[in-house]
């Protein structure tokens, strides 16, 4: 049964946004084969498994022992190999997080298979071959990429580049099991611990962010006595009492411009931009961040940009759609209070 | 003991990169500079060379454009450089690349760690690291932001790894291929020493059968690069007090249906 396979991520027991979307993306590649489309659920527990069904795959298959109920890559990807070969698969998908990329990097490499990677946008030719839409040196210009050959196609699709199917209310998917391959004492790595940061929506998944640059130091707000950087306190601070709130009042996430990351007012994490954090929300508010080019690499793709910065000379506000010249400690509390009166709150 | 680190030559930050009718892209007269997730890369090759790894060996994979970013490399502190080069070999394509950069780590010989940056900002992809480490055969530890551990005479390595819910941190035996990101460390820059020595550098090249690998068959091919879609260029100032802003903006959301 040559079908589309493709891999629901799961965190915590349920599936990741992004897998629905790299589901409705096997779908569009099943329904041009003409052949069924197939979920696969790795690790057990999972509300993923009935949801599968009910997002329109035909069959829904879950593997799950102890050696997989973590995510490691070695199990995994043996695991998706050997069921890959088995069935003599047409397409393998997966969403472009962290995990999928290298998952199915690893088993296309592991079977001399083509990986389309990180696509935006598919076609498939009248004899079969997928070509993939891709972003190129530092999202500045685009690739079509085509497979060539391969008895297995791998593809990974970046988040919010397609978008997900309709939850049904019941689903008519047949079930399967399939055992993981690869014994424990075959097994390099080992997980130690999983700390996760709890509360915060995901960047690649947001559809709308609420991002701060170097002009969240302009805070007002005086830092305490014992403060032993004032700048950075009043930068923290700002991201934590006027960013976030806005940032939950749109059901958005917060980013940030790899000058305040560096200058340490919030983490890692959140920088976007070319050595972070690569976005397309519906909505991006960048409030005092001046748009040096290696921060537009990250959001450039953005549907709107708003731009909230008290230089009006600065280069964000050519990306921009709306551009608001002042004081952001003065503008996006205003802005928060407004939306909050919209929605009655 | 030896660390292989991989890097390339990729346009400069500022660069403007344009395609033309051909589908061919360019990006004039700009300079290229270490594809920027490599430094952290290299950083880490010359920090784990000097904790106990021995010697750190920077490795490029295609034309002579990415000698410049080895001679940073070399500059930096990396101690040898080599470049593979083959015109039988397409380093856009994952596979290909993979297949070639496994031979050239068992080349150098001796090597228990791989590092590369996250990814290539010019292929957009990371999927040739993984690749890498299949066709070793080692375990891949990528999106690396902490080696807390490594230990060479145990022959083990503990690191914390960003995902996207949070941190995992996971060991393994020696040897692996790591990815790492930018939090890794802070790069240093190339010492002006470390800029006369690197200039004066032969760069030894291999060939596919220098590294005694047949050509491997590429499984992708770019059939052509494209500018990106225009973007609307329609520009709005929202002016007035902070609440006339916020009312104004918030309307022209809602109007978008981004609201």
């Amino acid at each position: 049964m040559s079908g589309v396979i493709v891999w629901i991520e799961t965190h915590d027991g349920a599936a990741i946004a992004a897998s629905w979307e790299a589901l409705a993306a096997g779908r569009m590649l099943a329904d041009s084969y003409s052949v069924p489309l197939a979920a696969l659920v790795i690790g057990g527990g999972s509300s993923a498994t009935t949801e599968a069904g009910r997002y329109g795959a035909d069959e829904v298959i879950t593997a799950d022992d102890a050696t997989v109920s973590a995510y490691r890559l070695e199990p995994y990807a043996a695991l998706l190999t050997a069921l890959v070969k088995g069935r003599g698969a047409r397409v393998v998908v997966a969403a472009a997080t962290a995990r999928g990329r290298e998952l199915l990097a690893a088993s296309a490499a592991d079977t001399d298979n083509p990986l389309l990677a990180d696509v935006l946008s598919m076609t498939v030719s009248a004899d079969g071959v997928i070509q993939a839409e891709r972003a190129a040196y530092a999202g500045k210009v685009l690739s079509d990429t085509v497979v060539i050959g391969g008895e297995t196609q791998f593809v990974t699709v970046r988040s919010r580049a397609f978008a997900a199917p309709e939850l049904k209310a019941d689903s008519s998917a047949s079930g399967s099991t399939f055992a993981p391959v690869l014994p424990e004492d075959q097994i390099a790595s080992k997980v130690i611990s999983f700390d996760a940061e709890t509360g915060t929506v995901n960047l690649n998944d947001a559809a709308i962010i609420v991002s701060g640059g170097r002009g969240m130091a302009n805070n007002p707000a005086n830092p305490p006595a014992d403060a032993t950087d004032a700048a950075a306190w009043k930068a923290q601070e700002g991201f934590r009492s006027i960013l976030q709130p806005l940032a939950d009042a749109l059901g958005g996430a917060v980013g940030a411009s790899r000058a305040a990351v560096d200058a340490g007012y919030i983490p890692y994490a959140h920088q976007v931009g070319q050595t972070g954090k690569t976005v397309a929300p519906d909505l991006y508010i960048a409030c005092g961040i001046s748009g040096a080019i290696q921060h537009q690499a990250g959001m450039r793709t953005s549907r709107i940009i708003v731009a909230i910065n008290k230089d009006g000379d600065a280069p964000i506000f050519k990306m921009a759609r709306y551009g608001l010249v002042g004081d952001l400690y003065q503008i996006v509390p205003a802005i928060t209070a407004e939306i909050r009166k919209r929605q009655g709150k | 003991m030896t660390v292989v680190v991989f890097t390339r030559s990729t346009p400069d930050t500022a660069a403007k990169v344009e395609v033309n009718a051909q589908g061919v892209v360019s990006w004039g007269e700009a300079a290229t500079v270490v594809n920027p997730w490599d430094e952290y890369a290299l950083e880490e090759a010359i920090v784990q060379a000097k904790g106990g790894a021995g010697k750190a060996v920077v490795v490029a994979i295609g034309a002579d454009m990415h000698n410049d970013a080895l001679k940073h490399s070399l500059a930096m502190g990396l101690d040898e450089a080599a470049r593979v080069d083959d015109s039988a070999l397409d380093a856009t394509d994952s596979l290909s690349y993979a297949v070639a950069a496994a031979a050239a780590v068992i080349k150098v010989g001796g090597v228990d760690l791989v590092i590369f940056g996250k990814e290539s900002i010019d292929v957009g992809t990371d999927a040739h690291i993984v690749g890498t480490a299949r066709k070793l055969g080692w375990t891949m530890l990528s999106y690396v932001s902490r080696i807390t551990a490594i230990d060479y005479a145990a022959r083990t390595i503990t690191v914390e790894r960003m995902l996207e819910e949070g941190k995992q941190t996971i060991t393994s035996a020696l040897p692996v291929v790591i990815s790492v990101l930018k939090d890794i460390n802070e790069p240093r820059y190339p010492s002006f020493i470390g800029i006369r020595k690197a200039s004066k550098a032969a760069i030894p090249t291999w060939t596919l059968a220098d590294l005694g690998v047949p050509a491997p068959t590429a499984r992708t091919r770019i059939a052509a690069y494209k500018n990106l879609p225009v973007r609307d260029t329609r520009f709005e100032s929202i002016d007035g007090t902070p609440e006339q802003q916020a009312v104004k903006l918030v309307d022209r959301l809602i109007e978008e249906k981004v609201l």
